[in-house]
């Protein structure tokens, strides 16, 4: 079975779909993503399906997946390069891809994550709703 | 023609494995080029190929596809026949209803595939085997 190589670029994996995989290869995409997010500690991931002609409702299921698990594991998914082609397809088909974000290029999906992250971190030092109460004078 | 592939005659592929709805994928892609399909149509005849072969492979058991250029006179088109020997189709108007799924997919491959073809067809009885047939013409 062949596997889809994942490459990290500072604190975002990138995964560049450049093969017709088999279902098999989808769901190892999947665990090695996953084992990935863990071991790099890395905040994004840009799965970029430039190269895909089709998405069927496997592999739609699949990008959903790794949407979810990686907001389990602290990660934003971006899924980039989506042919029109393709759109129009998988909306024909049914499918909506909830909870997928996308953008047009690796470039932006880059952006959207990076704009996420200081987002992020405003929100803790302003005082999310983990934190103590300020006292008042 | 580049394609290398005889037209003339139905092209074959057996499914038994995820690697032989790759092949299907492929082989129907190639089909679509070569009648001259729009790219957006070999899209959908391409993803619903993909979602027929799957079914054959699960539901099914495995089984055959075969792809072959038809021409109804006006306008060429792609025909392709998924045919397995498995348990069949017990409620078709339920397979055929959209979310609905015994093997714990979407649920979307019969429903959402019927949209994406032309034409589209079901021979299926319970321990009958199913035998589903779909054409895409180009526009």
């Amino acid at each position: 079975m062949e596997r889809v190589p994942i490459l990290k670029i500072g604190d975002i994996l990138l995964v560049s779909i450049q093969l017709d995989m088999s279902d098999q290869t989808a769901v190892a995409l999947q665990e090695d993503l996953a084992e990935r997010i863990v071991a790099t500690g890395c905040h994004g991931v840009i799965i970029d399906i430039t190269a895909l002609d089709i998405v069927d409702s496997f592999v739609g299921r699949m990008l959903s997946t790794i949407a979810s698990i990686s907001k389990v594991l602290d990660a934003e998914t971006v899924v980039v390069g989506m042919r029109p082609a393709v759109a129009i397809t998988l909306v024909e088909l049914g499918l909506s891809l909830n909870g997928i974000r996308t953008a047009l290029n690796v470039e932006r999906g880059m952006e959207l994550i990076a704009v996420d992250r200081v987002h992020d971190d405003q929100y803790e030092f302003e005082g999310g709703p983990d934190t103590e109460p300020l006292a008042l004078p | 023609m580049t394609s290398g592939v005889d037209l003339g005659r139905p092209q074959a592929q057996t499914v038994g494995s995820d690697e032989d709805v790759v092949r299907v994928r492929q082989l129907v892609r190639t089909v679509a080029v070569a009648v001259k399909l729009s790219l957006v149509d070999q899209t959908k005849v391409v993803t619903a190929a993909s979602e027929l072969a799957r079914n054959t492979l699960v539901y099914g058991g495995g089984g055959t596809v075969e792809v072959t250029a038809v021409d109804n006179g006006r306008k060429p088109g792609i025909k392709i026949v998924f045919a397995d020997s498995g348990p069949g189709i017990v409620d078709l108007d339920l397979a055929l209803t959209d979310g609905y799924t015994t093997g714990g997919g979407l649920g979307l491959g019969l429903s959402g595939a019927r949209r994406l073809v032309d034409e589209f067809d079901i021979q299926t009885a319970p321990g009958q085997g199913t035998r589903i047939t779909v054409i895409k013409w180009s526009r």
